[in-house]
This record gives structure tokens, sequence and C-alpha cells, in this order.
């Protein structure tokens, strides 16, 4: 099991905003968490990675609970906005995470090849990051997520405000990632992405409402697509 | 209506942010009282030592003046004018009343010249003798213009305004861009995120001293008596606050508006107490709060070496308690960026 969560809530100022929320993510795959906007998404997998701290209940990954910085130090991350250096060119944003990570030397520089390589963003690695447009940000905040080969990789909605040949690529290059061993947890409110994943979490207002994969969620349903799944589903809470 | 729409708008963002509200409104009746707490106080009654052959007449019309006269040993009054307990000391030599000035605030210089000057008028008519007066200064002199008293005060209070506002602002960005959550996913720990800042900012903050200090002293030829090296060191110590303080409040500052409204709050108030208007006319009470304030001992340190120029002994108080609030800032940011990451 790569990501354990035992009845987890979260509370900001007294308000619940994640009900016990119990979830397995198993080694090797890409688990979608699925849901509208606001309905805890980015809770859950800030969560996981250990910025924030479940209130009631325990989170497990790669067998340690979490939170704690040695595990923190094996996950990727890559959040909703471009946490990137604007004035810094793509280089030394990556060499700042890097560093961060504890990648020194040579070491360092072939990973920083290796991703730049990878997002395809090596003939644009000497200009600032404040001149990159919106998907060249996203796929630099990917690589520097992966810059310290993570065993677990948290995206939060990877592909927002990307255009679909670009997203293509994206998920291709998580399949790529995948298959080298790494577990993937990744965020979206786009459903035909939601298909891509192996297995699902479809959460709202806080809420898990299902676990499975694509097909077996639309079969428990009776429904032809993961939308279709999802609005009944949500039906049964409303 | 497109305008009505904008002015409801406003009027609506206004009240979502009570904070900016409040501060519209409250600051500056702040900064007005300070301003009125300084310039209202009572007028400066001059502190003189006078010498035991001075004529008793002249310490009566002294007092009349509105002195505070003391008759000491000349010994006793050359430490205690050294250590600003006194602003004067008067003694007779023949038929000369000579006065020997602390001197380094002109504008006590003149009071204590003027009292003296009143005291002599009434005692003249009454007095045959004419008597001359000679004037001697233990620093500074009678060339000394305000300013030379007012800048290292100033020096100090700009470096630690803009360190203040960059710091805090720059911390502020890395929170609003994501970047410090980004950061936080990482196994770097939170007093790592600190100490980085601090060495990060403190290089610059470095370079900005020295050059505000040379510019003070060179091109403006503010009044320089002791050692640069010290001034550099007392500018860097405040910068150092300036920096701690403005990255720990960015933490209770959701954009940088809000910064901006920490300076009314946090530094105008430093510069009424760090000794830019004399303080001695202020209620004692209210002269302690300068206790609290880095800029009052960034500033008195400033002034000891600058006017006096005095060395390391005048100092080392000032310097351990800059020091020391630059650690207790660093140790709350610690605390404060819990807000962010529990571990």
């Amino acid at each position: 099991m790569a990501i354990q969560l035992q009845h987890v809530s979260k509370q900001f100022n007294k308000k619940e905003v994640i009900h016990d929320m119990s979830l397995d993510v198993h080694k090797g795959e890409i688990f979608g968490i699925l849901g509208p906007s606001g309905a805890g998404k980015t809770t859950v997998v800030k969560m996981i990675a250990g910025i924030d701290m479940a209130t009631k209940g325990t989170i497990h990954v790669l067998g340690e609970r979490m939170p704690n910085l040695q595990t923190m130090a094996r996950i990727g991350f890559m959040a909703q906005s471009d946490a990137l250096y604007g004035e810094l060119t793509a280089l030394e944003n990556l060499d700042f995470f890097a560093s961060i990570y504890g990648l020194k030397g040579k070491k360092k520089k072939q990973r920083i090849e290796d991703v730049l390589q990878l997002v395809h963003l090596t003939d644009d690695m000497k200009k600032a990051v404040h001149q990159y447009s919106g998907g060249m940000k996203r796929r630099l905040s990917l690589a520097a997520a992966l810059l310290h080969e993570p065993d677990v990789l948290i995206l939060d909605e990877p592909t927002v405000g990307i255009d679909p040949l670009l997203r293509q690529a994206i998920w291709e290059e998580l399949e790529r990632i995948r298959q080298k061993g790494t577990t993937i947890v990744v965020t979206t409110h786009v459903m035909d992405e939601a298909e891509k994943c192996m297995r699902l979490a479809m959460i709202r207002n806080g809420r898990l409402m299902a676990v499975g994969s694509p097909d077996e969620l639309k079969k428990q349903t009776g429904a032809q697509t993961i939308e279709q799944a999802f609005l009944h589903l949500g039906g049964m809470y409303a | 209506m497109r305008i009505q729409a904008i002015v409801v708008r406003i009027i609506r963002q206004f009240f979502r942010d009570k904070r900016t509200l409040a501060l519209m409104i409250v600051a500056p009746m702040f900064v007005l009282f300070l301003m009125d707490l300084v310039f209202n106080g009572e007028s400066y009654e001059p502190h003189i030592a006078i010498n035991s052959n001075v004529p008793h007449q002249l310490e009566i019309a002294l007092k009349e003046a509105g002195a505070h006269v003391k008759t000491m040993t000349k010994t006793k009054a050359m430490t205690e004018l050294d250590e600003q307990q006194i602003d004067a000391w008067i003694e007779m030599d023949q038929t000369t009343l000579r006065i020997t000035l602390e001197g380094s605030d002109p504008s006590v210089s003149k009071t204590v010249l003027m009292t003296v000057q009143q005291a002599m008028q009434t005692l003249m008519p009454r007095t045959e003798q004419k008597i001359a007066v000679e004037t001697v200064y233990m620093h500074g002199s009678e060339d000394m213009a305000p300013f030379d008293y007012f800048g290292p005060v100033l020096i100090g209070f700009f470096i630690f305004f803009f360190v203040f506002l960059i710091a805090g602002v720059s911390f502020l960005r890395e929170r609003t861009s994501g970047t410090l959550e980004r950061l936080l996913a990482t196994p770097l720990k939170r007093w790592e995120i600190v100490i980085g800042y601090v060495i990060g900012f403190g290089i610059f903050t470095t370079i900005q001293a020295s050059f505000i200090s040379l510019f003070a002293i060179h091109v403006l030829n503010m009044m320089m008596e002791g050692s640069f090296w010290y001034v550099l060191f007392i500018t860097f110590l405040l910068a150092m606050t300036a920096l701690t303080l403005g990255t720990l409040l960015s933490a209770f500052a959701n954009n940088e508006l809000q910064m901006i409204q920490f300076i009314p709050l946090v530094v105008v108030p430093q510069v009424f107490f760090s000794g830019l208007f004399n303080l001695d006319t202020m209620e004692p009470w209210l002269r302690s709060i300068g206790v609290a304030m880095p800029l009052y001992y960034g500033a008195d340190a400033l002034r000891e070496v600058m006017i006096r120029g005095k060395g390391w002994e005048a100092i080392s108080i000032d310097v351990y308690v800059l020091i020391s609030f630059s650690f207790l800032f660093m140790i709350l940011n610690v605390f404060a960026l819990k807000k962010y990451r529990k571990l």
C-alpha cells in the first residue's frame, strides 16, 4: 500500500471540510481524485503531501505516518498554482528545487537535464519563467516535482488551463513515470481525464462517494460515462 | 449607472476588508496623537550645574528662567555632562562666565544659552560689573546644524523602513505566489527558510547599509566623530532587526496593501521614540515605550558614535539589544510559519 487514509477529517476554523474519509492507494497506480471545485480535493492531497495535518484520523504514506520530513523527501508535489520564481530562468528554478532536495554536483546536473528533456523545455531553459506561456509553466512545475525521483507523485490539477494536445502529452508522460514504479495521485474535475486513471475516488462536499476503477464505477451505477456515474452518485447525497 | 456600480463595488470591497477600513480612520488619528504628544509637550527645561563660585543672584535668576540648577564640583559635572545627566556646566573664571555645553543636541544647547542670557538680563540692571560670557562645547560646536543631530537617527530610520518593507513584501510574495507552499512540500525545515531569508537578505542589507552610511558621511557631510566600522556594524544590525520583523509580520498580511498598513503601526511610532524629537518633554511613562523599539537602540548607538565619537563601551548594550531583537523575531517567525505547515 503506497498511501492509506483512515477516518480522516479536517477542520478549518471549526468547520469540517473533510468528513471521515478512508481510502487506499496501491503502489504503482495512477489514482485519480475526482470532484467539483470546492469538494476538498486540494485539502486531501495537501494532507497526503504532509503540508496539512488531519484533524482526526491517520494518513500513512509508504508505511510512515504523515506528516514527517523523511517521507516528504520521497514525495513529489505539484501544486495547483505554478509555484515558480518568475524572475529566474527555468534552469535556475530547477537548480533551486534540486538543491532543496539535496541533489548535488553531477547528479544534480544530470537530473535537471533529464527532467527538462522529459517536459520538452531544454530549448527554453535559459528563458526567464515570466516569459513562459501557461502550458510551459505547468510543464516546468511538473519537472520540478520529478527532480528527486519521488516514489509518490502528487499532482493537483496538473492539466488545468492546458490545451488538449499538451494534456495528452502530460498523460503519456505520467504513464511512463508510472511504469517505472512511481505511485501517482492526481486531482481533476475533468471527467475524460478521470477515465485515464486506474482507480478513482469521487468526492463531493468533503465526502468520499465512491472508489473504484472507472469501469467498476460505471457498472455500479449503470451509467455509460464517468460523468453520468458521478451525477448518479452525487444524487444519492443531494 | 456604470459609475454607480463601481462605487457600490468599492464600498462592498471595503467592508470585506475591515482592517483597511479601520486603518484609514484609526491610523491618521494615531499618528496625529503622537505628533500632539511630541510637539505639545512642555517646553524643555535645561539641567544646568553650577560651580559654587557662581554668584547666588545668577543661580536664582537661572531658576526663575526655568532651569533646573544644581551646585557641584567640576569633576562631578564633567562626568554628568558626559553621561548626559546635565546639559551644561557654568563656572566663574575671574570676570568671565564660562558655559560648558554637552552640545550634541543643538536645540538643547540653544535653550541653555537662551536661559543663561535671560538670567543675565534680569541680573544686569542690578550689577554694575560687566560679565563676559564664554561658551565651550563638549561635543559638536556652534556650527552644528540640527540635521547633524537628526542625521544618525534618519540613517537608522531609512535603513529600517526600507528593509522592513522590502523583506516583508518579498516574503509575502513567496506566499501569494504559492512558492512558500511549494517549499513546505519539500523536506525543508521551517527554520531553514527563516535562516535562508536572513542570509540572503543580509547580503543586500550589508550593501545597502554601506552605501547609505557612506553617502551620509561623505556626500551629505554629516558629522562623524567615531569609527566608520561601528556605524556600519550598527546599521547592519538595525537592518537585520528590520528584516526579521518584516518577514515575521508578513505572515499576518494577506497582500501588499496590508503589509504597507504596518508602516504607520510599526515603523512610524519608532520615529517618535528614537530621539528625533526630544523625549524629555514627554510624560515619563510614554517615554518608556521607546524601550520596546529597535530603532531607539540603533539611533542611540549611531549618535554615540557619529556625534560623540564614542566606542564600544557606549554602544555595547544597544548592540546586544539589537541582536536579541533579531533572534527573537527569527524564533517567532519559525513559529509563525506553523500556520502554513504544522511540521
